[in-house]
């Protein structure tokens, strides 16, 4: 159905790439960045062919999504190689000196900063380290120091008892958030692009998340080292290893990219990426902000179930 | 009226299959609005399980019990509004101050300072002026007072105190019990736990207990009463040696040290004559005198 340039069929059949559609106009490279469905785009000029065979040269632009400069880095480097790779078969066999050069752009980060991939990574670790490891022992805290023993012989909800406790958390974390939004911007000179409120929205949402799953650890244990192993153990090696932050998802075994889809800090990396470096709107982020929400109110939900409200 | 705290047939043990303690072993007592009424008993005995199962903060292996005429199990809910607790340790805010700590435990039980002020201003006026100090700063007698405070700010029907003076100077330990005695004019039932046999005649009535049983429940005098017995104290030069002696001689059914002297309880058919016959040529200045049993020595004959 489509007629494809034979390079592009090279690069489809390669392991490294999946065409994914053919674009008919610089907008439409746009909107698909934006959605976040492509990762890079292939430009060709118009009389590919001709220019080809009458002028021997032709320019082809590579469009690559660089909000992650490591991989768009090598997406565009494997791309190169297969088209020079096709330009060596097809000089072979008219014995002309054709060539084929590649012009590449860096979309979102022409600059190949690092710090726009470190930002959003690092909003995800501080957000994650303060709000789960504090609240993971506040609650422990109590049991340990006897406190929670007068406080359950009280008519204090236990539903109460958890919310106060996620409410200077979230204070002490719009603060976090403000402090790391102006470093980036001002020290480390990474624009915001998107929308600040939708910004500052989703990181509130993210603060939440990890505030509920804090509670939830602590609902459940007996002592603060406990409570400080778990979230330690169970939260911050995953939070590193499969956020997306250190290694992209898509080049994992199956099991890690399924176990992914359950760690929180990956979803809030994708829309901090998208916000702030991207510049997109909430409607490109929807999906994801939908499931922290949901993550959100299930460990709610269970930490205020298991909240004990007796001693043992 | 029906009893303020009625306890029936309680069993709680601790730890799984292979290391079983048991803590409370078929306790039954009940205790009438307005008591001052003493669990006294060793540690180990079982009394802070009893009150954290009163407290609706534990649950027995089976028994029921009530407060307030409310189930401890199905109207937990009722009887942590009414009730006011006080733990073994202390369980304050130690970084909030004095007055803080006071507002907090008011606003949690949806009161105010000032609503009951005149319940616990006998007590709150002795640390008042340290209002403004760390929790965690204060003295043990003075936590106690606070913690008491706390304990009473939202006027309790019920006070469960458990052991509020263990650790605490004697002179603090008299005020503690002397506001007890006001507290107790309020209306308000109090249940006291505390190892210090002393103190039981200053309750209405105390249970006796130890290992998880209960040993007696009366009046103080009529637990002396009961004891039955003459009861004899001897002192010598050498009071270990002495002590050997009585616990070898055929005489003595039980004897044990306390104080300066030691208490010596006979045999039937045995008289203090026959045993200073028996050892006083063992033990110079040896003196044996009839005395009047105190709570201690009846819990050391319920003991045996």
């Amino acid at each position: 159905m489509k007629k494809r340039f034979p390079f592009i069929s090279q690069l489809d059949a390669s392991r490294y790439f999946e065409v994914y559609r053919n674009l008919h106009s610089y907008n439409e490279i746009e909107t698909a960045f934006r959605k976040g469905t492509i990762k890079m785009a292939v430009v060709l000029p118009n009389h590919f062919a001709e220019d080809l065979q009458h002028f021997n040269k032709v320019q082809v632009q590579l469009i690559a999504d660089a909000s992650d400069p490591n991989f768009a880095n090598t997406v565009s480097n494997y791309a190169t190689s297969i088209i020079m790779d096709y330009k060596n078969r097809i000089t072979d066999e008219k014995k002309l000196p054709y060539t084929i050069s590649t012009d590449i752009r860096m979309l979102y980060n022409p600059q190949m900063k690092g710090a726009y991939n470190f930002v959003p990574g690092v909003m995800a670790m501080v957000l994650l380290l303060v709000c789960t490891m504090m609240t993971a022992i506040t609650i422990v805290r109590e049991k340990e120091i006897g406190t929670m023993e007068v406080i359950l012989v009280s008519p204090m909800k236990p539903q109460l008892v958890v919310f106060a406790k996620a409410v200077p958390y979230l204070l002490l974390s719009v603060i976090n958030i403000a402090s790391i939004l102006l470093l980036s911007v001002f020290v480390l000179e990474v624009p915001i692009n998107g929308n600040i409120f939708l910004l500052v929205f989703e990181s509130i949402l993210f603060t939440l998340v990890s505030l509920s799953l804090g509670l939830l650890i602590s609902a459940g244990v007996d002592s603060q080292q406990t409570a400080m192993f778990i979230s330690l153990i169970a939260l911050f090696l995953p939070t590193i290893m499969l956020s997306g932050f250190m290694f992209p998802i898509e080049n994992m075994p199956l099991p890690l990219r399924t176990i992914s889809n359950i760690v929180p800090a990956k979803w809030y990396y994708i829309i901090v990426r998208s916000v702030m470096i991207k510049g997109v709107g909430l409607k490109d982020v929807w999906k994801e902000t939908l499931i922290l929400a949901g993550m959100m109110t299930f460990f709610l939900t269970v930490a205020v179930k298991r909240f004990k409200i007796r001693l043992a | 009226m029906s009893a303020a705290v009625s306890v029936n047939n309680i069993i709680k043990t601790y730890g799984k299959k292979k290391a079983i303690v048991t803590a409370l072993q078929d306790i039954s007592f009940e205790v009438k609005p307005g008591e001052l009424f003493g669990i006294i008993g060793p540690d180990g005995a079982g009394k802070t399980s009893l009150f954290r199962i009163l407290t609706t903060l534990l649950l027995a292996d089976s028994g029921t019990a009530t407060v307030d005429g409310f189930d401890v199990v199905k109207d937990y809910k009722e009887i942590r509004k009414r009730v006011g607790y006080m733990p073994g340790r202390f369980s304050l805010y130690q970084d909030l101050s004095v007055q803080e700590n006071l507002e907090f435990f008011a606003t949690i039980f949806n009161t105010s300072i000032d609503e009951n002020y005149d319940l616990i201003k006998d007590i709150y006026r002795q640390i008042e002026p340290f209002k403004d100090r760390k929790a965690g700063k204060l003295s043990g007698g003075m936590k106690q007072k606070l913690a008491l405070s706390c304990a009473l700010i939202h006027r309790p029907s019920v006070l469960f105190l458990d052991e509020p003076t263990t650790g605490v100077d004697a002179v603090s330990r008299k005020e503690f019990w002397e506001m007890l005695k006001r507290l107790k004019q309020q209306g308000i039932t109090i249940l006291v736990s505390t190892p210090y046999m002393d103190e039981a005649s200053l309750c209405d009535r105390v249970v006796l207990m130890q290992d998880g049983h209960v040993l007696s429940i009366n009046t103080p005098q009529q637990i002396v009463n009961n004891f039955g017995k003459p009861l004899w104290a001897a002192r010598a030069g050498n009071m270990l040696h002495l002590l050997n002696d009585l616990k070898q001689s055929e005489a003595v059914d039980n004897a044990y040290p306390s104080g300066t002297y030691h208490h010596v309880v006979l045999k039937d058919g045995y008289d203090e004559k026959f045993l200073l016959q028996k050892i006083k040529e063992n033990n110079n200045e040896l003196e044996i005198k009839q005395i009047q049993p105190d709570i201690e020595d009846c819990f050391m004959k319920l003991m045996r």
